[in-house]
């Protein structure tokens, strides 16, 4: 039996035991691994993991340990990596069956920097294929439950880093958000989950899906824990030129400093639209509302505020997002990587390769893609919404005149059942809430707000910052957490 | 605005992706509702108004033209489904003509 507590499972605790320690590298990963397996069969947040190599990384860590010459205070705790980011020598399938057989040749920037910390990157999350989903229904080998109600979905596409955080199989995961997909399966499942600034942490080794609209971010079982990894990931990379010129954050540090004061002084705004939004969930209404009532105990000044091409926002996005995406996976082809169905010349070879390789979800975004930007649409489809993109993102301009956050819910339901939204369009339209941040860019955090009261299921809410206010967003984040509301799942099989 | 009609089959054939009829059926009425969907973008004006191709505008990002160090080709090509002499990735044939490889 190990001395690990799985309940109280975080990257803060595992710095404070292998400090003082109460267990070493090797030991945290062996619990963790057999904890994985004994427990994962269930919930399924695994594709696979490779035990050899995270053993081999914890033997370095507790030597450098031993030798007091540790990369930083996180040197040898494992962290999740959802299955688009590249780890050298690791599979990366994006949960999908053209990519199965592909292993990285490198490491992606923010797996790169978490090792230059002395964090050991373990396993290969499940999503829904190619960060196309909102339930991770859409993996083309399982689907990852809820582990807070097995008969419900973890949300998605980070349903995997989230699953695997919400069962405390792991003490933080990566995951990457285009419209949602880190912010929304965190709601799902209770835990912290983070969107940075576009262009704060490097695209570089990050599967692309819609280049203009992807960010790496953690999802974690509190606050602080988001924070440093963030501080850790984030930063200018030359190896992605849409990369800011930033240093990166120290947002662990204000997160720590801030926590135990009040939000006096803070402004928060309120979006009418969203507010308004038709179809919010009574749970849903009821935690929200809650929420602005904590919010204003805390000291915070509640103000409305307007973001009149909210109900744009939905429409713009899977015209942006499926046009990038039909020009990023115009490269899985057979030809040079992946799975290779053979045929009688090139071109049928794209066609059955890729044909047998994308699932349907990919293939009907692939076909949005490729249609709004063929001859005769472009103007009417992907120019106009980058238009109304430029609208989207003056409302948040100006928005963020009048206030320092805006706080809006995460989805309009709770956590759903399987199979319940078979229809596509509907599962777009529950992404109203996500989704417009990643078109204007800005950071934003859910962080579990309250309990839906039928159910007992945890509801997430959002809070986002203007452009590069991380520190600010998660120190607010964090004063919620700890003064308001903090929700602390079971561990799995516990 | 565009009408709401999508030829699957023609747009499958741009996209490169094999579809049957069955999957063509399907996506037809799933992509029509969507496109109706987001022909709703037809009701704003805007006129004047700049695109937005990045949430955060950057300028052109240059570096120097210098050699630095790549892969070894072992390492990218050991992804690669068919190898002919260990060193070139098998193809199947290009040009449609006679013979094959």
């Amino acid at each position: 039996m190990s001395n690990i507590d799985f309940a109280k499972l975080s990257v803060s605790a595992c710095a404070d035991a292998l400090a003082k320690k109460e267990y070493s590298a090797v030991e945290l990963v062996k619990a963790i691994a057999e904890n994985v397996r004994k427990n994962d069969g269930e919930i399924r947040a695994f594709l696979k993991f490779d035990e050899e190599s995270a053993l081999a990384a914890a033997k370095e860590s507790d030597a450098r340990r031993a030798a007091g010459k540790i990369l930083s205070p996180y040197d040898g705790i494992v962290i999740g990596v959802k299955d688009n980011i590249a780890v050298t020598g690791e599979t990366i399938s994006c949960a999908s069956k053209i990519l199965a057989p592909v292993k990285s040749p490198y490491d992606a920037t923010a797996i790169a920097k978490l090792k230059n910390q002395g964090f050991i990157p373990f396993g290969r999350l499940n999503m829904d294929e190619f960060a196309m989903g909102s339930s991770c229904e859409n993996s083309a080998f399982f689907p990852t439950k809820n582990p807070l109600d097995t008969s419900r979905v973890p949300g998605g596409s980070s349903g995997g880093s989230a699953a695997a955080v919400a069962a405390k199989f792991l003490p933080s995961a990566l995951g990457s958000d285009t419209g949602g997909s880190i912010r929304q399966p965190a709601s799902f499942c209770g835990t912290v989950g983070l969107k940075p600034t576009y262009g704060r942490v490097s695209r570089y080794g990050l599967v692309a899906f819609a280049s203009s609209l992807d960010q790496i971010g953690p999802l974690s079982p509190n606050v602080e824990d988001a924070a440093v990894i963030l501080d850790a990931i984030s930063g200018h990379d030359p190896m992605d030129c849409t990369s800011l010129d930033q240093t990166g954050t120290n947002a662990a540090a204000a997160v720590r400093a801030g926590r135990d004061a009040s939000l006096k002084g803070v402004k928060i705004g309120l979006p009418k639209e969203y507010y308004a939004a038709s179809g919010l969930d009574s749970g849903v209404a009821k935690v929200f509302d809650e929420a602005i009532e904590n919010l204003k105990k805390l000291g915070a000044e509640i103000v409305e505020v307007s973001l009149p091409h909210t109900e744009y926002a939905v429409a713009v996005y899977y015209i942006v997002a499926t046009a990038e995406a039909s020009a990023n996976l115009a490269r899985f082809d057979g030809i040079r990587y992946g799975d290779r169905k053979e045929a009688k010349d090139l071109v049928d070879t794209y066609f059955k390769s890729r044909g047998a390789g994308f699932g349907a979800e990919v293939k009907r975004r692939i076909l949005l893609g490729t249609y709004v930007l063929s001859s005769g649409y472009y103007d009417a489809y992907y120019l106009r919404a980058q238009k109304v993109r430029t609208l989207i993102k003056r409302d948040f301009e100006e928005a963020f005149t009048k206030c320092d956050l805006l706080l809006t819910p995460v989805a309009p339901n709770l956590p759903f059942h399987f199979g319940e939204k078979s229809d596509p369009l509907q599962m777009y339209l529950s992404d109203i809430f996500t989704i417009a941040l990643n078109l204007a860019g800005n950071c934003g955090v859910s962080l579990p707000g309250g309990v839906d009261p039928t159910t007992g299921l945890p509801v997430g809410i959002q809070l986002i910052a203007p452009n590069l206010g991380e520190e600010k967003l998660l120190t607010a984040a964090a004063i919620y957490e700890k003064q308001a509301f903090a929700f602390a799942p079971k561990a799995f099989g516990c | 605005m565009a009408d709401s009609k999508i030829d699957i089959a023609y747009v499958a054939q741009l996209a490169r992706l094999d579809i049957d009829a069955a999957q063509a059926e399907k996506l037809q009425s799933e992509l029509g509702d969507i496109v109706r969907y987001i022909d709703k973008l037809a009701e704003l004006d805007v006129t004047g108004v700049e695109p937005t191709a990045h949430a955060i505008s950057r300028k052109n990002v240059w570096r120097e033209d210098e050699v630095r160090d790549s892969f070894p080709r072992e390492t990218m090509l050991a992804n690669a489904p068919s190898l002919v002499d260990e060193t070139l990735i098998k193809v199947p044939q290009v040009l449609p003509g006679e013979g094959s490889n």
